[in-house]
């Protein structure tokens, strides 16, 4: 007889009324966050699918077909060069979901693991840590972002770069067409919100009741960070990284926009704006459609992340 | 109190030192010589008596040192490209028209941020709520360089309500303003809501309706100005945003401020230049963050000094 009941109620808690389970029916109640999860399967399928999309390659262009304006040949017109804008705006996608995705993969895990480190062993090395943290936190992140593209990407002239190191970077970031360098900038500032973020919510939960049982029952140290701290940490962890990959998209997009991010012909919103930005007069089309693509992506991560706020972080309202 | 003042403003010294000291260092990590180009090489004697001109044949040592030693008596050193200026003479003719556009911008983020985000507030979960958020999250996603052109092309191209571009007039501060202060408008809307959907909940609220104080009274006098608080901590990284957000803005509206000029000499790798504004953009986003941080605790006294991060 109470066989079956127990059954019955182990299958409830796992099935409908886990934490998860909770936390996905909230975010699917969220109609923004479905609208935005929607838009971004959809992005994210344009990227992967890019060369069977695309009409065209992005970067070949048609030079008897500069500035065409819309047509069957062209469906959104064609650029400068004469380069398909519908191909270029699809191939875009690559580029900033690249930047979205990485960027988030670092700043979480960097965070993750620096702020676990000095929230859970504390002491000295807690305020070592923490001490590094406030000075790169006061940082200028962007400007710091601004100056390692100065340095690495605009040589004097063609001068012959020496230094293995330097050639690495330098040759992986044009294999990459420009975005390594951007992508190792914004991992580079990004974790250090993160890690704060983090050590504060290790502190705090060091002193709850479910890891001080679990102190007292003999855990390791391993167990407690592992069984109990980090799946803790990582809802709040991940409303804070998808909430900050709008900003990592827009940092590209603006590095490529002022001329030291992507380098052309790479199909990168940021320098599709520059460009059309020329013929604003002429052809407003070729800087506002890629715009418009930008703030999409911007517009999905933000919706999603607004969600899975609501969903994972419900105290944070 | 004073003893807080003085401790965080000795705390950003070395955060400005590490500035300087890796702006420095990453400048001179630059291959290359300034001067001359590898299809364009300069005679040795030439390029000697440049180096020797600029001090650049002395030791990395030498001179950060002298660098900073000029700086911080004022003197940011000459520009390698426009041989008549200096960094000075570039800042002080550049920056008074970025500094008036970011003023604009934060008049605008603020007119309409805040009233939106009380009529938010105060009418929560019905259409106009759910609107106004809707737009405020669109706002914080469309990025200036995705809205200067559309405002471009419907306002001053289609409609030729005001000039495309340019700076002198006030029609033509108006596009700028609003390229770069709406994004902002959408954080304090959002911000301002949230605050003050947690203030209209406290006694004292009730307290002041009990009273039989008119509707008006209440929201600006009592919770408004509680709400406002925590708005005042967005202000140090909107400062942050609307420095680096007017580099866009300039580049896109032809204004000549200190952003593009930055631009400019990233372009021309105007090295000076580059250390010069990149250093003043650092001193102004450190001693911003410092006042918010100590305005914050002047405005709400229940932060302990200790506490605050």
């Amino acid at each position: 007889m109470t066989q079956p009941i127990q059954a019955s109620l182990r299958k409830s808690t796992s099935k409908s009324n886990s934490p998860q389970r909770r936390a996905l029916r909230r975010l699917l109640r969220h109609r923004a966050a479905v609208a935005g999860g929607i838009l971004l399967i959809f992005l994210i399928l344009i990227a992967i699918f890019a060369p069977w999309l695309a009409p065209k390659r992005f970067d070949e262009g048609d030079l008897l077909a500069n500035y065409a304006p819309p047509s069957a040949k062209f469906p959104m017109g064609a650029d400068f060069l004469g380069r398909d804008l519908l191909s270029r705006l699809i191939y875009g996608t690559r580029i900033s979901l690249t930047v979205a995705f990485l960027g988030a993969f670092f700043a979480f895990t960097v965070g993750l693991i620096y702020g676990v480190v000095a929230g859970y062993y504390g002491g000295r090395l807690d305020s070592l840590m923490m001490r590094i943290v406030d000075v790169l936190y006061a940082f200028p992140s962007l400007l710091f972002i601004i100056l390692l593209m100065i340095t690495f990407k605009t040589g004097f002239g063609g001068t012959v770069v020496h230094g293995w190191l330097f050639q690495l970077i330098t040759n992986l970031d044009s294999r990459m067409g420009g975005v390594f360098l951007i992508i190792v900038g914004i991992s580079v500032t990004s974790w250090v919100g993160m890690a704060r973020l983090t050590r504060g919510m290790a502190l705090s939960l060091q002193k709850s009741d479910f890891i001080q049982s679990a102190v007292a029952l003999g855990a390791r140290d391993s167990r407690i960070i592992f069984r109990h701290l980090v799946p803790s940490l990582i809802g709040p962890l991940l409303v804070r990284v998808t909430l900050a990959i709008p900003g990592f998209i827009a940092t590209e997009a603006f590095l490529s926009f002022i001329g030291i991010g992507a380098t052309p012909p790479t199909p990168s919103w940021g320098i599709m704006i520059a460009e059309g930005f020329k013929a604003m007069r002429s052809h407003p089309h070729l800087a506002i459609y890629p715009g418009i693509a930008l703030a999409m992506v911007m517009l999905a991560f933000n919706f999603l992340g607004d969600g899975l706020r609501d969903a994972l972080d419900p105290h944070s309202r | 109190m004073i003893t807080f003042i003085f401790r965080r403003t000795l705390a950003i010294i070395p955060v400005l030192f590490v500035i300087s000291l890796i702006t420095f260092l990453l400048m001179h990590a630059v291959p290359g010589s300034p001067f001359a180009t590898e299809d364009k090489p300069l005679p040795p004697q030439i390029q000697e008596n440049l180096e020797a001109y600029y001090h650049l044949d002395e030791t990395l040592v030498q001179q950060y040192m002298r660098y900073m030693g000029n700086a911080l008596r004022g003197d940011l050193g000459p520009s390698y490209m426009q041989r008549t200026r200096t960094v000075n003479d570039i800042i002080r003719d550049h920056l008074p028209p970025s500094f008036v556009l970011g003023l604009l911008a934060l008049l605008v983020a603020i007119i309409l941020g805040i009233p939106i985000g009380v009529v938010s507030a105060l009418r929560q979960n019905t259409w106009i709520d759910y609107f106004a958020m809707l737009l405020a999250i669109a706002g914080v996603s469309v990025p200036a360089m995705t809205l200067g052109p559309l405002l471009i092309w419907g306002i001053a191209l289609e409609l030729h309500l005001l000039p495309v571009a340019r700076w002198g007039t006030w029609q033509q501060a108006i596009l700028p303003a609003l390229t770069l202060g709406l994004g902002h408008a959408a954080v304090i809307a959002r911000l301002t809501r949230a605050s003050m959907l947690q203030v209209i909940h406290e006694d004292y609220i009730r307290t002041a309706h009990s009273k039989g104080l008119s509707e008006a009274r209440v929201v600006i006098k009592h919770a408004l100005r509680n709400a406002l608080i925590p708005v005042v901590t967005v202000l140090g990284p909107l400062f942050a945003a609307l420095v680096t957000g007017s580099m866009v803005v300039e580049q896109i509206f032809a204004i000549p401020g200190l952003g593009r000029y930055f631009i400019d000499s990233v372009s021309s790798r105007d090295y000076p230049v580059i250390m010069g504004t990149t250093l003043l953009f650092s001193v102004m986003l450190v001693v911003s963050n410092l006042a918010v941080d100590l305005s914050y605790t002047l405005i709400d006294p229940r932060i302990r000094l200790d506490q605050a991060k």
